[in-house]
């Protein structure tokens, strides 16, 4: 299988590590990984904010340099869930692009939803030491029905204890561009969100998506906790996570 | 003042912020259990969708249907543009029928209007008789909060207090006893009243009637004992068929309170018979457009399928955390983020569009499934449009999409910004984090920024590639 690993502008500036083991993992999956080497951004922030024609031709970047690639794989549902639900709103009047902004969408994926449904991974090669709760991100849960993937892959590691947190599928309050427009309010429902990742006891906080994780992390430090640790799940189960334990 | 400047306020306001953690999870969990009660909700929500949609596709026409046939059983059917209008044809009946006091049961077309204020002004004594109404009547006309639960932002010992004041009785502290307390004083306002206004929560084509959702009883004398009842409603209230009605009840009172079924449910019809012991003399209903007409059609028509359940904004991190007052107007929540500037004006609900995280927990829930993330996002693209987002703004994002459209300038920008961050970071104790990011001062009012590795994914994948 040959997946062309969209690596998301987020993690390409601030936690490279992710990007790493999610290659990683896709090629522990047995599958060639491409990284064409120009990828910047889906076009989210754009098309989130009302810029269409940004989005629109941030999105046409996006088609050409993964089209040729059998599968689309980004360690974020947010990012994933941009090109598999909102691409073909912005193809325009074109059929011909519509079309292939179509094939491009169905053969995106979350990073675990890929593992899981696509490529069957079973040998998930890292370990972890120690209990996590798990944050489902509003785009992979809500676009994608990213929540039983993450779980099952977890599971196959022997040393997690996974403790389910109150209002895990609740919004962190990250939003994009809302986290600092509204930088308040937004952290307010951060805060809510901390509540509940600190009420579990748990060594980590692990999610998918790398806005939400600098969101809960930048709060639970705010907050003066510096003991738990906020780990993207590719890292977790990459085994390049330190254990707590 | 915008959103945000008042959403400031909620979130410094200690004791709205306990009543708000108090009330969230209720609506939210009552909903959850009510809804398996339903053997396929989701092809619930579907069938209501559709049934919307099929009614609002010919609104005219059952709009037509729905006056002849409420003329045909005595009623008369009026038609106000928008609250002013409203205002008029109130006082005019009042007049017409020598009114001096009307008792009120919920409606939020009254709110949108302003009736009460323009009631007042007229000499006629408005007395709301919706428990949640009556308390913020006698607050000084207190707006609600919520759209089913208007005083959802308050305590039991503000109610308490409130009360004690106004009624200059002893402060009781039991719900129960605050609500016979309030029953009593209402009692003699029920009996009377020359006028009873109702809001409306569908109207039924086939029949001329009009369906009432309420849970206090308040309604049932509202519109049954004065000589005259006024229905006050949005043009797209109007279904086609009783049939349509029963699948929207499977829907809205569970999605609204979480209940099977409201306390009580009323389908009015027709002025009192002769044979009849009770019921209105003259019935009367005022169906209002106050922007709806404008949406019938276009790119916001959606919209109007809403059944004003509330569960978007029970819902909502933003709502949950601000409360209702937040929003400015008549309608909170994601709905009202969407309402309020059609209804009034983009230019002036400059905030209400962007003040949402786009999660997406009211799409999921709404019974009638309107894509409400997608709407507040066609709102955004229209204030790009036109020009009403500060210009900082639109010219950062043209400048970092015209970057992210050019690799090699982004590569380099970001070279540079994560090297730049990374030397914020060092305090001289951790490095981890950024406590106040001079570029970004709203993400760190009130979080720390977390400090990046120090070299993009770009750069070490191809030093990675250069050794292999």
């Amino acid at each position: 299988m040959r997946v062309g690993l969209f690596v998301t502008c987020l993690v390409d500036m601030m936690r490279p590590r992710i990007g790493f083991a999610a290659l990683k993992l896709l090629e522990a999956a047995g599958c060639e990984v491409v990284v064409p080497t120009g990828q910047t951004c889906c076009g989210q922030p754009a098309y989130n904010s009302g810029d269409r024609e940004s989005a629109r031709a941030l999105a046409i970047k996006l088609l050409e340099e993964f089209e040729s690639c059998e599968y689309v794989v980004a360690p974020s549902g947010s990012c994933a869930g941009m090109i598999r639900t909102h691409y073909a709103d912005l193809a325009g009047e074109s059929e011909a692009l519509a079309r292939r902004m179509a094939a491009l969408s169905s053969r995106t994926y979350e990073l675990t939803d890929f593992l899981v449904n696509v490529a069957k991974f079973d040998k998930v090669p890292g370990d972890y030491q120690g209990s996590i709760t798990y944050h489902d991100s509003c785009s992979g849960l809500r676009e994608l029905g990213v929540k039983t993937q993450p779980r099952a892959l977890l599971a196959q590691m022997p040393g997690v204890a996974l403790h389910e947190m109150e209002g895990a599928e609740e919004c962190c309050g990250f939003g994009g561009a809302f986290s600092v427009k509204f930088g308040e309010l937004s952290a307010a429902i951060a805060e809510k969100k901390c509540d509940c990742i600190r009420a579990t006891g748990s060594d980590a906080i692990v999610g998918g998506d790398l806005g939400c994780l600098l969101n809960i992390e930048g709060k639970l430090r705010r907050m003066g906790d510096d003991e738990t640790q906020v780990l993207h799940v590719a890292e977790v189960l990459a085994g390049d996570a330190k254990g707590a334990r | 003042m915008h959103f945000k400047a008042r959403a400031g306020q909620k979130l410094a306001d200690v004791l709205l912020q306990e009543n708000l953690g108090k009330a969230k999870s209720k609506f939210v969990g009552m909903r959850a259990k009510a809804i398996v009660e339903v053997d396929d909700f989701e092809a619930t929500r579907e069938a209501g969708k559709v049934l919307r949609n099929r009614a609002l596709d010919d609104l005219d026409l059952w709009l037509e249907q729905f006056e002849q046939q409420a003329t045909r059983r005595g009623a008369n059917v009026l038609w106000a543009r928008d609250g002013t209008e409203i205002c008029r044809l109130v006082i005019d009946i009042a007049r017409r029928h020598g009114v001096k006091k009307v008792t009120k049961s919920k409606s939020m077309l009254s709110e949108e209007a302003g009736l009460n204020l323009a009631l007042e002004a007229a000499g006629i004594q408005p007395v709301e008789t919706d428990l949640g109404e009556y308390i913020l009547q006698i607050n000084d006309n207190e707006p609600p909060s919520h759209i089913i639960a208007p005083v959802f932002h308050k305590s039991k010992e503000e109610v308490s207090a409130l009360f004690a004041r106004t009624h200059q009785r002893p402060a009781l502290t039991d719900i129960q006893a605050l609500t016979r307390e309030a029953r009593e004083v209402l009692r003699p306002h029920f009996l009377s009243a020359d006028m009873g206004i109702s809001g409306g929560n569908f109207l039924v084509a086939e029949t001329g009637s009009v369906a009432l959702v309420t849970n206090e009883g308040n309604g049932r004398m509202v519109t049954t004992l004065p000589k005259v009842h006024v229905v006050i409603t949005g043009v797209e209230k109007v279904i086609p068929t009783l049939e349509d009605l029963a699948t929207l009840m499977r829907l809205l009172p569970r999605s609204a309170t979480g209940q099977s079924i409201s306390n009580y449910f009323s389908l009015l019809t027709g002025v009192k018979k002769p044979e009849e012991s009770d019921g209105p003399e003259h019935l009367y209903f005022i169906l209002v457009d106050n922007g709806r007409a404008d949406m019938v059609g276009g790119e916001f028509a959606e919209m109007l399928r809403c059944i004003r359940c509330g569960a978007c904004m029970n819902h909502c991190p933003v709502y949950q955390t601000v409360g209702g007052h937040a929003y400015g107007w008549v309608y909170p929540g994601p709905m009202g983020s969407i309402l309020t500037p059609l209804f009034t004006g983009l230019e002036n609900a400059i905030d209400l569009p962007q003040a949402a995280t786009l999660c997406n927990q009211c799409g999921v829930v709404c019974p009638v499934k309107i894509p409400l993330p997608d709407l507040l996002r066609r709102l955004r693209e229209k204030q790009m449009e036109r020009r009403l987002r500060p210009l900082k703004e639109i010219l950062a994002l043209k400048i970092w999409a015209w970057v992210a459209r050019h690799p090699g300038l982004y590569a380099l920008g970001t070279r540079i910004a994560v090297r730049y961050l990374k030397w914020l970071a060092h305090d001289g104790v951790r490095n981890d984090r950024i406590r106040i990011l001079g570029m970004a001062t709203e993400w760190t009012r009130g979080r720390d920024f977390p400090a990046p590795e120090g070299r993009t994914f770009r750069e070490l994948y191809a030093a990675r590639k250069g050794q292999a």
